[in-house]
């Protein structure tokens, strides 16, 4: 077996005495799909945030293909191809969809000194954000303000926006979280169609989108990883029953 | 459908073309009507407009396009008028401005003295942003503010250059080719600058560098997660636009030909503020605009009575308050 | 020597206290409302002359120093009612300018109303004498005055920040503005209070620099900028990084003053300023975590 693509190791991130991580240790291997669940306040946004250099941890290292990054700008991290989106939604609002793409575009291909040609409308990096757009189903979206888009149309954008950086790794932080059936369904085959492609850190609560589109899911309580594997491993795992399916399924049951 | 809040919906990018094409001809013809009506004192706020239109429009460029909330812009613009003051100075004394490591000599010639005070607001502007883009928000503001007051105190305890009360020069600058004491001469110099940098700025806010700034102003959050780091682009913005209000107080020491710390107090630091929020935060036409109203405005109450503040600062107060987007927005500039 | 070092210090400290007057109005109304608000040293300048005005109509110094207080708290309270109010939600840059506006008005009245002249306030008969700190050190009792009231005032703030529910509530508010409503507190009236305060502060700090500076237009301006440093430098929000970088601003300005040559001189505090930010971005003691 190669290399791991990520590798945390005794990851700690402390608010004051909340330890949001606790030692957490995990491995994501080149080209898988990774999911991460636990319950509300488990640490997942925390995790996704220290592996994204938003976050700086209190200790431990994250290791991407061999190199210690746990230090480095968030800035940083995304050329080595990094790069999360937001569960809260975030994005430049005054620009088009398109440019919010165009910008993910122009960031990747080098710094942005330049200061006279048009590059709102350059087909360099309109081109291959058109294509994102395309991808995610907002192609037709493309020349409206982004806070103009429905909150839907919003979550996918960030989609796009993700992928027209190029990831070698993507973080993406419940990017369901919001939706409506449909567009949950779209999003689930779209990242059904990137599996293979990239390498996925997916944090989601919909257990079933989980359960369709994991190779090895990890479980966060507390901060800490409490069983790490395939799906399978983890639905019998009778301490990720305890402390989290069960009631999860149970609340699903009463729904 | 979508929870949106309140939204601001896009200042830049789209300038008005509509109302520019009738307000550049209406500039051309200034000189004329001036001449015409036989008032030559009119040409001269009309220059004053112009250059005080650039000064803000500088600004604009880091606090409507960039969000960086600058409270003493005035600094910029008046060691632009000092160093070409100064200069002067050392030249109609026969004083070297230096003597040490190298001779510089004083001087009135515009090819030399201009670029040199550009250059100064420019590095100027480059020594301010750099410590206090360390900071954000309410520290960005405050520490702007006393940097530019800073340089204000320098200026008054400059005895050797008139301290408090300023200097007169003798002249204004020579430029090869153009007669800049001709004040129509110099009202074009002045209008052709004006336009120049506006193109300029409208150039910059569509570039990868104007997208990038006014990305930084929406969202600092999302461009560092597509790995822009904001601070390098941030400070380059802030020296542009040091160098821009320099070349306004450049053309300001010439109009007058005369400087004081006045020029870069704080009260016109406010001014130029005001007179971006008069015009339009973050459009292109608005700075002008606003300063525009606000120069006619002043001396409209200030021919009434000379207690024209008592109305002016009321004013002021009530256009903030209730007229939120500015003169553009009335004057309706396309936005999206 | 140490006698000039001495005077000198004592002038600084003097200064310090007076900025500090200042500071800890401001700095709960940048810190608590996120208000930045210019007019706060025309405040100071309107405290002075009033206080002026009564002193000579009456003769009593105290008197006009209680009826500044009082008449400046009330003219910020309604300042802040009639303008700040409606611009909390808004962007920092309308406050700039409506702060402004207001100075503009409130310097052309104070014009209108005494003049364009400096006034210089008579000093107060039982400190007008010095004493003798050190062997050739004679100290107007006056500024030891200042001193003394600027500590006690000090003090009394202190006390009533962290032994008072009142004082709960604004310091909450300081570190994070959401606790204020959480509390349950009126905040309307909260606002009002800490901004009347605010104003009094200033007017007390204007009326005691009055005999010793002359009482001026735009006398306000200078002592805004500083405590606006010493707010920068102590952290917004925080009062004790106020009380201290006060001292310290107050302090080394005035040193610096003596001691180096003019030109330098001007801008030590600058780069004292400059030299904290680099280390510590939100100053020494942030209020906001
Ligand atoms: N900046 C912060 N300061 C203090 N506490 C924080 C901060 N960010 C997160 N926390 C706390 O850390 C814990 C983990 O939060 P996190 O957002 O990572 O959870 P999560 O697993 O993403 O939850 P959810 O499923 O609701 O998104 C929570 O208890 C949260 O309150
Ligand atoms: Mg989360």
């Amino acid at each position: 077996m190669s290399r791991p693509a990520l590798e945390v190791e005794h990851l700690n991130k402390f608010f004051g005495a909340l330890k949001a991580t606790d030692d957490l240790s995990l491995t994501v291997e080149v080209g898988e799909l990774h999911a991460i669940i636990g319950p509300n306040g488990a640490g997942k946004s925390t995790l996704i945030s220290q592996l994204s250099g938003q976050l700086r941890p209190t200790s431990g290292h994250i290791r991407f293909f061999g190199e210690d990054l746990s230090r480095r700008s968030m800035a940083c991290r995304v050329q080595r191809g990094i790069v999360r989106s937001f569960q809260i939604t975030s994005l430049c609002r005054e620009f088009s969809t398109l440019t919010n793409v165009a910008l993910a575009v122009q960031a990747r291909i080098g710094h942005s000194f330049h200061f006279f040609r048009n590059a709102e409308d350059d087909p360099l990096f309109t081109a291959p954000a058109q294509d994102a757009l395309e991808r995610v189903g907002l192609g037709h979206r493309a020349h409206v303000a982004a806070g103009h888009l429905a909150h839907g149309e919003q979550r996918q954008l960030e989609l796009a926006i993700a992928l027209a950086a190029k990831p070698r790794l993507l973080l993406l932080d419940e990017p369901m979280a919001g939706m409506g059936l449909d567009e949950s369904m779209k999003v689930v085959e779209l990242l059904l169609s990137l599996k293979g492609h990239y390498t996925i850190v997916l944090v989601e609560h919909d257990m079933d989108a989980v359960f369709a589109l994991a190779d090895r899911i990890s479980v966060l309580v507390y901060g800490h990883c409490i069983a790490s594997g395939a799906p399978e491993r983890i639905r019998e795992d009778p301490a990720v029953q305890d402390a989290y399916l069960g009631e999860d399924e149970a609340d699903a049951r009463s729904a | 459908m979508s929870k949106i809040p309140f939204l601001r919906i896009g200042p830049p990018a789209i300038p008005a073309f509509f109302w520019a094409v009738p307000l550049v001809v209406v500039l051309l013809a200034v000189p004329f009507i001036c001449e015409a009506l036989g008032q030559p004192f009119y040409l001269r706020v009309a220059s004053r407009i112009l250059i005080f239109a650039l000064a803000a429009s500088s600004l604009n460029l880091v606090l409507g396009f960039g969000g960086m909330v600058s409270l003493g812009h005035a600094a910029f613009v008046g060691i632009g008028s000092y160093v070409v003051a100064v200069l002067a100075w050392h030249l109609s004394n026969e004083v070297p401005v230096l003597t040490w490591p190298i001779v510089i000599e004083g001087t009135t010639n515009a090819a030399l003295a201009w670029p040199a005070a550009i250059g100064a607001s420019a590095l100027a502007a480059f020594v301010v942003g750099a410590i206090s883009l360390r900071t954000t928000g309410l520290y960005f503001i405050m520490i702007t503010l006393a940097f530019a007051q800073m340089i204000y105190y320098y200026a008054v305890s400059l005895q050797q250059y008139g301290g408090d009360d300023g200097m007169k020069m003798r002249g204004r600058s020579v430029l090869p080719g153009l007669d800049l004491a001709n004040r129509t001469t110099f009202y074009y110099l002045v209008l052709v600058a004006l336009l120049l940098c506006i193109a300029f700025l409208f150039c910059l806010a569509r570039s990868r560098f104007g997208l990038v700034i006014r990305g930084i102003r929406q969202n600092e959050t999302r461009m560092r997660a597509l790995g822009i780091e904001p601070y390098p682009y941030q400070l380059t913005c802030f020296t542009i636009s040091g160098a821009m209000a320099g070349f306004a107080g450049v053309l300001m020491a010439n109009l007058d030909t005369f400087v004081s710390p006045s020029d870069l107090s704080m009260a016109r630091s406010d001014e130029l503020v005001a007179m971006i929020l008069l015009g339009g935060v973050g459009s292109l036409w608005g700075p002008p605009l606003g300063a525009a109203f606000y120069i006619l405005a002043q001396l409209g109450l200030g021919n009434l009575t000379t207690h024209w503040p008592l109305a002016f600062g009321p004013a002021l107060i009530i256009v903030v308050l209730f007229a939120r987007r500015g003169l553009v927005g009335i004057f309706g500039e396309r936005q999206r | 020597m140490i006698a000039v070092l001495l005077e000198q210090a004592l002038n600084g400290l003097q200064l310090g206290v007076t900025l500090f007057l200042l500071a800890s109005g401001l700095t709960l109304v940048l810190g608590i409302m996120r208000l930045v608000n210019l007019a706060h040293g025309s405040l100071y300048m309107v405290g002075a002359y009033i206080a002026f005005t009564i002193q000579s109509a009456s003769g009593s110094f105290s008197l006009g120093l209680l009826a500044a207080a009082a008449a400046t708290a009330l003219i910020g309270a309604v300042l802040e009612r009639l303008l700040f109010e409606r611009l909390y939600q808004r962007g920092y840059l309308e406050q700039v300018i409506v702060s402004f506006g207001a100075v503009m008005f409130l310097d052309e009245l104070v014009r209108v109303l005494w003049g364009p002249l400096p006034l210089k306030a008579p000093m107060p008969e039982v400190f007008d004498w010095s004493v003798e700190l050190l062997p050739g050190l004679l100290y107007p009792t006056y500024r030891l005055a200042i001193i003394a009231v600027g500590m006690v005032v000090s003090i009394l703030l202190y006390l009533l920040v962290t032994h008072t529910r009142i004082g709960m509530m604004v310091r909450a508010g300081a570190s994070d503005r959401s606790m204020i409503s959480a509390l349950g507190v009126n905040i309307r009236d909260l606002y009002t209070a800490v901004f009347a305060g605010g104003a009094a502060l200033a007017a007390i700090a204007g009326t005691m620099a009055g005999p010793i500076y002359s009482v001026q237009i735009g006398m306000g301006e200078s002592v805004l900028v500083q405590s606006l440093i010493a707010i920068v430098i102590g952290g917004i929000g925080s009062i004790r990084g106020a009380a201290i970088a006060a001292v310290l601003v107050g302090v080394s300005d005035t040193i610096g003053r003596v001691f180096l040559p003019p030109g330098i001189a001007q801008i030590t505090v600058y780069v004292f300023m400059a030299a904290v930010l680099v280390c510590r971005p939100r100053g020494l003691f942030p209020a906001h975590v």
